[in-house]
């Protein structure tokens, strides 16, 4: 089909509305939000116009140093095991037969719209002593009485790879089902065991995936704002979380904005060089 | 065959920890009395009555629901001739364009959040049941917007030339053979975009959370001052909800091929 260049407004007609409410309600808080970001701060009030970079300023601080320090750490460490896990799941996944691969879809799907506050609730109540794990364990007689393990940090990775998990697989859905059933095979007729196959042959082909995976679920699990604040203490609370805080509780939005912003372009850079492995994976 | 097996089981294993969570509150979820206790004490289906008897319960699940079908419906209202657009003219700012109705799902949420409760905030709208509708439509017309990209792209473009080799115009191509036929996709991805929206809290809390109260809000905030049984019976609720949504998906359409995947192998 040729596709024509748009012409006159009756053809431009149709994406008139949608861009409009793109650039509205999109482009708009944006701005707005970049422009809050050098406001000043009024004390016990909201915030006056004004062009300062004290918000930027206050980035210079060895608290937040370190609560991006732990972001960063916690979200890493969340998508390095979600990845390990999820990319030989996900490649099992892809070799089953039609129908148990639409089952297991419909599950992952399910499990990926929970929601944060579910997740959240349902493994502090997994953790906790009074209805948790650790009574089954008391029960088998591994343990002598149940412990609460929630809220701390194991909790919170937990959480968070819980998180990471379906998203990982929908990531990795797309490239490993396209995979050349060829090459795996190949490998096999050579007489390599189907786990030197996976290592030495499936991994390496997809290695820029891997690698694009990584980074796009370390960005989701990095925008995570709940799980700490359910499964975590105080001190394990990351950037998302402080951006709420000061934006809701100590209505500071010009310094919530700003780390927003900070947590953008952070986000973006690193989406930017996934969408660029990506398209060097294409050419190739 | 020694290898199926252990796949096999690899897939039972992560199959498993992702469950287990959600047997727990459903096993809470049917407990007697009203402390958390797992295995439950006996047998009692009243919380999922309380979630319907009680008037602040109720009333959150008729927030959720109305944000939801309306969100989707006006997300829908953006995606379609957007997708539409790009598909069918040749325009050099298309690909900013999808990527402008794609950003807003690829970034952490908090940071969507917090732009539209300035917006809101500065409009004198902060806190009001429209805000949050738009609020979640403008967040989730990725949805509905990569589906129906889909659906565009699987069209034999031979058909198009055909209908307009005999004499029908634009208009009568997109009613005869471009609507009919992205009809599924359109339908998904407003199911998509309604599941999700059920299930959110970042961009409801942050634009009217206070006043507005929607099921995940209300359930953080009990989770402030305890629990009660109600919380896990809206979570058995919500699990049961998104499998029969992705389940019909799975039944009419081509959830593989919706999913990303190449030539899906029919068996």
């Amino acid at each position: 089909m040729t596709r024509p260049v748009p012409r006159g407004l009756g053809q431009h007609l149709v994406v008139i509305y949608p861009a409009l409410m793109l650039g509205v309600f999109f482009i708009v808080p944006f701005a707005i939000m970049l422009a809050v970001s050098f406001f000043h701060r009024v004390q016990g009030g909201f915030y006056e116009p004004g062009f300062e970079l004290d918000n930027y300023a206050r980035f210079f601080s060895a608290f937040f140093a370190r609560v991006l320090g732990f972001s960063v750490l916690v979200a890493g460490l969340a998508a390095l095991v979600s990845v390990i896990v999820c990319f030989p799941f996900t490649y099992l996944v892809t070799r089953l037969g039609r129908r148990w691969q639409v089952v297991l879809l419909v599950y992952i799907l399910a499990v990926l719209s929970l929601s944060e506050v579910i997740i959240g609730f349902s493994w502090s109540t997994l953790l906790s002593r009074t209805a948790g794990i650790s009574n089954l364990l008391v029960w088998l007689g591994l343990m002598d009485a149940p412990a609460a393990w929630s809220p701390g940090l194991t909790a919170l990775l937990l959480g968070l790879c819980y998180l990471g998990f379906p998203y990982t697989v929908l990531i990795l859905y797309p490239p490993l089902s396209r995979l050349d059933p060829q090459l795996p095979e190949a490998a096999r007729m050579l007489g390599a065991s189907p786990l030197r196959t996976f290592f030495t042959v499936v991994v390496p082909a997809m290695r820029s995936t891997i690698l694009g995976a990584l980074i796009m679920v370390f960005v989701f699990t990095l925008g995570a704002y709940l799980l700490p604040q359910v499964l975590g203490r105080p001190q394990h609370w990351t950037l998302s979380v402080l951006i709420t805080d000061q934006a809701i509780f100590q209505s500071n939005l010009p310094f919530a904005a700003a780390m927003a912003i900070f947590l953008m372009l952070v986000s973006l850079a690193l989406v930017g060089l996934t969408m660029m492995l990506g398209s060097r994976e294409a050419l190739r | 065959m020694m290898s199926r097996c252990l796949g096999n089981a690899f897939i039972a294993v992560v199959v498993a920890f992702l469950a287990a969570p959600l047997v727990v509150v459903a096993g809470v979820s049917v407990n007697e009395k009203r402390q958390l206790a797992f295995p439950p004490e006996g047998l009692s289906l009243r919380w999922y009555g309380e979630l319907l008897a009680a008037g602040d319960w109720l009333n959150a699940l008729y927030n959720s629901l109305l944000v939801a079908t309306t969100s989707g419906v006006l997300a829908l209202s953006m995606a379609l001739p957007l997708a539409y657009f790009i598909w069918r003219y040749r325009v050099r700012y298309a690909r900013a364009l999808f990527t402008l109705g794609i950003a807003p799902f690829m970034l952490p949420p908090v940071i969507t959040a917090l732009g539209l409760l300035s917006f809101w905030v500065t409009i004198g709208m902060y806190g009001k049941l429209p805000a949050t509708i738009v609020s979640h439509a403008i967040f989730f017309v990725t949805l509905p917007l990569v589906t129906i990209s889909l659906g565009l792209e699987s069209i034999d473009s031979e058909v198009i030339e055909a209908a307009q080799s005999m004499g029908a115009d634009s208009r009568s191509v997109f009613t005869t053979i471009v609507l009919p036929m992205v009809r599924p996709y359109m339908i998904s991805g407003y199911a998509f975009a309604f599941v999700l929206s059920l299930n959110e809290y970042i961009i409801a809390y942050m634009v009217a959370g206070f006043t507005v109260e929607t099921l995940p809000i209300k359930i953080f905030n009990s989770l402030r001052y305890g629990y009660t049984p109600v919380m896990a019976s809206v979570a058995v609720l919500f699990v049961f909800i998104a499998i029969a949504v992705f389940g019909l998906i799975a039944r009419f359409g081509n959830l593989p091929k919706l999913l990303g995947a190449w030539a899906p192998r029919d068996a």
